[in-house]
């Protein structure tokens, strides 16, 4: 019987020659990243781990200090030093301030996740990996510091749900609405504990950026992992990033799947999210007026140079409407470097908008642009929860880089295609 | 045996409202667990009660890894959360750490804020005392139950690496 690529990614690493959907398996991991937040409580686990006094390899493991960096005040700061320190003692990767970025934009451009790796995260959106075709998936603490110790992780292998996206894009549809799209439909809970395998003639003309952007929201529809085949363009962009090898896994054609969605490109417009869910999407032409006050281009969803691009194309030559602030969060140091070489900034600035060193900031409410009562923002991140970016009462409303922009200059939120 | 008052929840209760982004970076659960729930309803740590018990609708902490979520429920005094589903993350994080949760379909539909309720965590069998009615929580897989027998991931590591109990 066939296997997914999920299944044989966990099969190889755990040693298996064949695995199946609700077994537990112990797995080798191949890199094991954490955030500062998550790093400053795994440190502290992994020092009551008995017999753990340095870790299994520590060029497997990463940390990136992305969330409130740089220091937004002195308790970041102090998290920021233990968890700089304990990097530095363990002689683990580590991506300080100023050679950083956000962590999933960051990982997959250096390099460090591959196809066929079993990459596990502190973080929820450990999942992105799958835009490259690994199996990452996110954890908790614990989880990260006894995989620090032991290299190991226990897992309960996913089933499968294959997605398929029949047809051609429409205009202005970019991989953020063909993934809002798929979390309107199934729910923020309809992918629970399962693996997505998105398929079809669609995901072939996806860019690598947009593939990552996608399987970043797997989570967001509760599941495990997002996975994407690896295909030429995959190969081009790893061997950009890096000359390390890796292992390309394709599911079996006989692969058993739980359950085969199919969505119609004809179907698909620019989606947004409304509050206070990412299931809460409606297509652009059924927003109505909804006024904004912010609005956030960036983080681990878009905040690659492909969404400034698009952004930039929109404002180019223009200025953003005068009652919003626009805040451009560029996703590592290297995009920041690229958007500049392009102009891209210069066009940010003349348009009015703010850019920004990366970080996490306004994404996890953080910094850099939380809102105060009833303000609203679009903004380009993952998740639109209750006072994730500031005041109880003020709304998220998630699209893509190119409707963010649009919104910038309409002062409301507006499909790009009525930009002219 | 946990006995305890019921504070009822709906579905897809996120990590961000049990505890905001804004706090991460507070590292003592004891500080944390004064905001639990504070974007759903400031008043809720002080009146919480601790050995209460939260019963939900499924997706029960959806959203974020924090590890947090499940260390300041457990600081503020939560003796166990119940619903028909847990958000991954928030499933092996509770199990790492030792939260109890109890797995039951269509529980949230059974209990009403504020009715007691009685948890046997041996058996899994959850009764409503107002209403006299039981209900079975799924059982853990066995690996699960070697995890939480060592007491927690931690502990079963330090087994593994040879090492005595914390
Ligand atoms: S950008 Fe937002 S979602 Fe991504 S890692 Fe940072 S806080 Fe998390």
């Amino acid at each position: 019987m066939g296997m997914t690529m999920t299944e044989k990614i966990l099969a190889a690493h755990a040693g298996l020659s064949e695995v199946r959907p609700g077994q537990i398996i112990n797995a080798k991991v191949d890199l094991v990243l954490a955030n500062e937040l998550s790093a400053i409580v795994a440190i502290e686990e992994f020092g009551k781990i008995r017999g753990a006094d340095k870790v299994f390899d520590p060029g497997k493991i990463v940390i990136v200090p992305d969330h409130f960096t740089p220091n937004k005040d002195i308790q970041s700061a102090k998290v920021a030093k233990a968890v700089r320190e304990f990097a530095r003692k363990h002689e683990t990767l580590y991506y300080e301030v100023g050679r950083m970025g956000i962590e999933h934009v960051l990982l997959p451009e250096q390099g460090l996740v591959r196809p066929g790796m079993l990459v596990i995260g502190g973080d929820s959106h450990t999942c992105t990996y799958g835009g490259v075709g690994a199996f990452a998936t996110g954890v908790g603490s614990t989880d990260v510091a006894v995989a620090w110790a032991l290299g190991e992780v226990w897992l309960k292998v996913p089933p499968t749900i294959r997605i398929e996206f029949r047809g051609k894009k429409q205009p202005w549809v970019s991989g953020k609405d063909m993934i809002l799209y798929a979390i309107g439909k199934l729910g923020v809970d309809g992918g629970i504990y399962s693996a997505l395998e998105f398929t079809g003639e669609a995901i072939s003309e996806l860019t690598v950026a947009e593939r990552l952007t996608m399987a970043n929201m797997a989570i967001e529809a509760g599941a495990k992992n997002g996975i994407f085949a690896v295909d030429a363009k995959t190969e081009e962009y790893v061997k950009n990033a890096t000359d390390k090898p890796y292992t390309v896994y394709a599911s079996d054609p006989d692969a058993q799947y739980a359950q085969t969605i199919v969505f119609d490109m004809a179907e698909i417009e620019p989606q947004v999210a409304f509050p206070h869910l990412p299931s809460n999407t409606k297509p652009i032409s059924q927003v109505g007026e909804v006024e904004i006050d912010q609005v956030v281009i960036g983080s681990c969803t878009n905040g690659r140079i492909e969404d400034l691009r698009v952004a930039a194309s929109l404002l180019k030559g223009k200025k953003i409407h005068p009652k919003v602030r626009c805040i451009v969060i560029p996703g590592t140091q290297k995009v920041y470097m690229q958007a500049m070489k392009e102009g891209l900034l210069e066009t940010f600035v003349e348009a009015d908008c703010v850019v920004s060193t990366p970080t996490c900031g306004p994404c996890v409410g953080g910094h850099m642009g939380i809102m105060a009562e009833n303000e609203r923002c679009v903004s380009t991140t993952n998740r639109n929860f209750i006072g994730r970016m500031g005041h109880v009462t003020s709304e998220i409303y998630l699209a893509s880089p190119a409707v963010a922009a649009a919104t910038a200059l309409a002062g409301k939120v507006m499909d790009p295609g009525e930009i002219k | 045996m946990i006995e305890g008052s019921v504070w009822k929840f709906g579905r897809d209760i996120d990590t961000d409202v049990i505890i905001a982004g804004r706090y991460c970076n507070i590292p003592d659960p004891k500080e944390l667990a004064k905001h639990v729930f504070e974007d759903l309803d400031p008043t809720f740590a002080s009146r919480f009660v601790p050995g209460d018990v939260i019963v939900a609708d499924s997706n029960f902490g959806c959203g974020s890894s924090r590890e947090v979520a499940p260390l300041c429920l457990k600081a503020a005094g939560v003796a166990a959360v119940a619903a028909p589903s847990f958000a991954r993350i928030f499933y092996r994080n509770s199990i790492n750490i030792g939260l109890p949760i109890f797995e039951i379909p269509d529980i949230a539909k059974f209990f009403e804020q504020g009715q007691k309720v009685r948890i046997d965590p041996a058996t899994g069998l959850v009764t409503n005392l107002s209403t006299s009615q039981s209900f079975t929580a799924a059982p853990f897989p066995e690996f699960m139950e070697k995890i939480m027998a060592a007491g927690g991931l931690v502990n079963y590591a330090s087994e593994r690496l040879g090492g005595s109990k914390a």
